[in-house]
């Protein structure tokens, strides 16, 4: 076949994985499309966030629109948002919690004592910041924040999914992918 | 041999059968992050031991490190469900440090956002111990009423959950002129959805009998651990803190306090101090407060809502004492002074610490969802026992 | 049911323990009266049972923490519902040794106040049935509302320092810096900083 035949095929190597690429597209679409429709989130809410959480997850600034409903158990959530201040010795439980839950599983850090340890930084037994244990997705500032915000953080979550390349999320070592996480796989406490 | 015989011979009588499970920190109910260790044999609980203390947040330590004017915000978080109350009980401890009395406008508006916040936090109680028994319903009917609270105090002050609102010498700002009606127009719906209320949960017929009888904390138990506010009340002990101390703006207003009285009925079961009582206290505190804030409405004085205090507060060296009937209960703040910026003690004594120091007498023989049912009576919060 | 004054009670307790009860100290704002630790007990009991005294209720049980005298106070609040009057009293201990009794047999409430004294400030009281922490995890070394309370760096192995958000972005305006100054013909000046997250996930988790 002459080369002009081959015109309006990608030449890049890899042609022959295009039309692979395509229908991986689609499917990578459907995935992400259903996945962050119906995001369970774990009730986690440890001190005055976790009021704000149920307000947002109640009448007015409904969280169930976006499909997602509160689990109380970690192995059925996708989505863990820390809603307060994490002391040391709920430290290990949050670690635990995190750890029971299945892949894909996404954290929100919600209000400042979660982000870094908010106004009890001057305190003996607060850990600054969620992420000193487990990787986080999105920080929603506040103290607390409006339900508002919270909705805000839950569509950047949803955002974080709709980009989500597929490719990276069968390997057991992951790499800081699209999505963030980038931790190894944590041994086990 | 059968079984069981080879087991009580091994192991003795008896062994074996009980269980230790483990309920919480995480679990779903509002109450906060408490663990329960459950002695159970079956669906019997042999006892219930609270473990405290995953939400200790050093606020005790926090008191000496800033300024008087700036634990204020720290105190919202020792209860952020009733923050005006211990906004307020603070205030009161640095003010008779300081000798300082706040005009009546500052009182009016004290009691009046206290009051609101009453009912937004017995909103969350008797909603969440709905939840909490099952009923799912009455929470999302618990927290629109709460939205509605919110934007008031939002108009009041700016915050929807953690108020900082009440200042030492008096509260931060004043009310907008057209607050008011507002106030009073919500007053008027709310009379309906607490009428409502009644329809759907207080006097539902399963509600009531799940929860006559159950718990039964007679009152010189009560007294002796220490309960406060609408436990102690529910165990027949006529004790309102505004009553008695006549503090703030509370002596003009004409309000009842709720008792208990075996609200279940006697042919249910009922009995004075069981957990149904706790709860319709709350319900009837909720018709009382809305009471009380349209007393203050009428009533409302012009004048300062702040008084002449000076520009860095630093009482002189002493100690003092104040008492307050925050919503769950009385709530007492004792700050040491040793004459700088900065206190040299400052302790809030709450009401819940003490409530989960029943829980493990309270618990016997109980079963594991009454457990659940007795906690939501209480009506604790976890940063009011770990600060 | 008459209310008694501090004065009044303080006059019932001299006349019954003598020179167990210490003065009236008209402490600024709220008077008090220290009691000897050796009849703290005796003198609880008393102050329980007596029809005309009646404190039935504890309503807080704490402390202070004194390192310059080298004493801890335990604070006592007590009231009474029947006569709804007050009382506020305080022991001395010494801070190296700080034991006590316990007044558990006296007022259920005392069970958990006196394990959180014990958990912050570290005094052990003697007849209590079940002492440990409270608040703190098991396994905390230390006393934390003692005044010379110096925090370990973190809690196995979570640290309990948090970089300054504002050191990382100084040092990057640094490398901007030097980069723009130093002459590099390929290298055209980096765009400005984007937003980073103020702390990178680190690379192990602790336990």
């Amino acid at each position: 076949m002459a080369e002009s035949d081959l015109k309006g095929y990608s030449h890049d190597p890899g042609a022959s994985t295009a039309l692979v690429t395509t229908s991986t597209n689609v499917l990578e679409h459907l995935i992400n499309w259903s996945r962050r429709s119906s995001m369970f989130y774990l009730l986690f809410g440890l001190a005055c966030c976790g009021i704000e959480l149920m307000q947002t997850g109640g009448p007015r600034a409904d969280l169930d629109r976006f499909g997602s409903v509160p689990r109380a158990t970690p192995r059925q959530s996708d989505l863990m948002i820390v809603a307060g201040t994490l002391t040391y010795k709920m430290a290990i439980r949050c670690k635990l919690l995190y750890e029971q839950m299945a892949e894909p599983k996404y954290v929100i850090s919600m209000g400042s004592c979660a982000n870094c340890g908010g106004l009890f930084q001057l305190s003996y037994s607060v850990v600054k910041g969620v992420d000193k244990i487990i990787p986080v997705d999105v920080y929603v500032p506040g103290c607390p924040p409006r339900p508002e915000a919270l909705t805000e953080g839950f569509l950047r979550v949803q955002e974080l999914i709709k980009r989500e390349k597929q490719k990276n999320k069968f390997r057991p070592k992951r790499d800081s992918g699209e999505t963030g996480t980038g931790y190894d796989v944590p041994e086990a406490v | 041999m059968a079984l069981d015989q080879l087991v009580m011979t091994k192991f003795g009588a008896g062994a074996g059968e009980e269980m230790i499970l483990n309920m919480g920190p995480q679990h779903p109910s509002t109450h906060g992050v408490i663990n329960f260790v459950v002695h159970a044999d079956g669906e019997v609980m042999k006892k219930a031991v609270p473990q405290v203390g995953y939400l200790h947040r050093a606020l005790e330590k926090i008191g000496e490190i800033v300024t008087y004017p700036g634990f204020m915000p720290y105190t919202d978080r020792i209860d952020y469900l009733a923050a005006m109350f211990a906004n307020e009980g603070y205030a009161l401890a640095v003010e008779k440090l300081m000798g300082i009395q706040i005009p009546p406008r500052a009182q009016y508006l004290r009691a009046i956002s206290c009051e609101l916040n009453r009912i937004a936090s017995h909103l969350i109680s008797i909603g969440s111990m709905a939840m909490d028994i099952g009923a799912v319903t009455p929470f999302p009917y618990a927290l629109r009423e709460r939205e509605s609270i919110n934007d008031l105090l939002e108009a009041l002050c700016g915050a929807r959950l953690t108020y900082n609102y009440h200042r030492i010498g008096g509260v931060a700002f004043d009310m907008a002129q057209d607050w008011m009606p507002l106030c009073h127009k919500w007053l008027d719906h709310f009379d309906r959805i607490l009428d409502e209320w009644d329809r759907l949960i207080s006097f539902n017929e399963i509600f009531v009998e799940r929860l006559a009888g159950l718990a039964v904390i007679p009152l010189p138990m009560a007294i002796d651990y220490g309960l406060v506010g609408p436990n102690l009340r529910a165990s027949g002990m006529d004790f309102d803190l505004r009553k008695v101390h006549h503090y703030g703006a509370y002596p003009d207003f004409d309000f009842k306090v709720p008792i208990g009285k075996a609200y279940a009925g006697a042919h249910r079961g009922g009995v004075v101090g069981d957990c149904f009582d706790r709860f319709y206290c709350r319900v009837l505190e909720c018709r009382e407060s809305v009471s009380i804030v349209r007393q203050a409405l009428n009533k409302f004085p012009g004048g300062e809502f702040m008084a002449k205090v000076p520009r860095k507060i630093k009482p002189e060296a002493g100690e003092a004492q104040s008492r307050i009937e925050s919503a769950r209960g009385e709530m007492a703040y004792y700050v040491v002074s040793d004459g700088g910026e900065r206190a040299y003690r400052v302790r809030a004594r709450t009401g819940s610490f003490l409530a989960m120091g029943i829980i493990e007498e309270a618990s016997k023989g109980l079963m594991i969802a009454d457990l659940v049912a007795l906690i939501a009576s209480l009506d604790v919060v976890a940063p009011e026992i770990d600060r | 049911m008459p209310a008694l004054s501090f004065e009044n009670i303080h006059q019932i307790l001299t006349k019954q323990f003598g020179e167990a009860i210490g003065p009236l100290q008209p402490a600024k704002r709220d008077p008090f009266c220290t009691f000897a630790p050796a009849r703290l007990v005796e003198i609880c009991r008393f102050l329980k049972g007596q029809p005309e005294l009646s404190f039935d209720f504890l309503e807080d049980l704490t402390a202070t923490d004194h390192p310059k005298q080298n004493l801890i106070r335990i604070v006592y609040h007590f009231y009474s519902y029947p006569h709804r009057h007050l009382f506020i009293a305080k022991v001395e201990v010494n801070r190296q040794q700080a034991e006590l009794d316990s007044v558990e047999s006296v007022w259920k409430a005392a069970n958990w106040l006196e394990r959180e004294v014990y958990d912050l400030f570290g005094v052990r009281f003697t007849g209590h049935t079940d002492l440990r922490r409270i608040l703190m995890p098991d396994d905390w070394v230390g006393h934390p509302l003692r005044k010379d309370y110096s925090e370990a760096g973190g809690y196995r192995d979570i640290s309990n320092v948090r970089d300054n958000p504002l050191d990382l972005y100084l040092s990057m305006d640094r490398q901007l810096k030097a980069q723009q100054a130093a002459p590099e013909p390929a290298a055209s000046p980096a765009p400005p900083a984007e937003h980073q997250p103020a702390e990178k996930p680190p690379a192990k988790t602790g336990a």
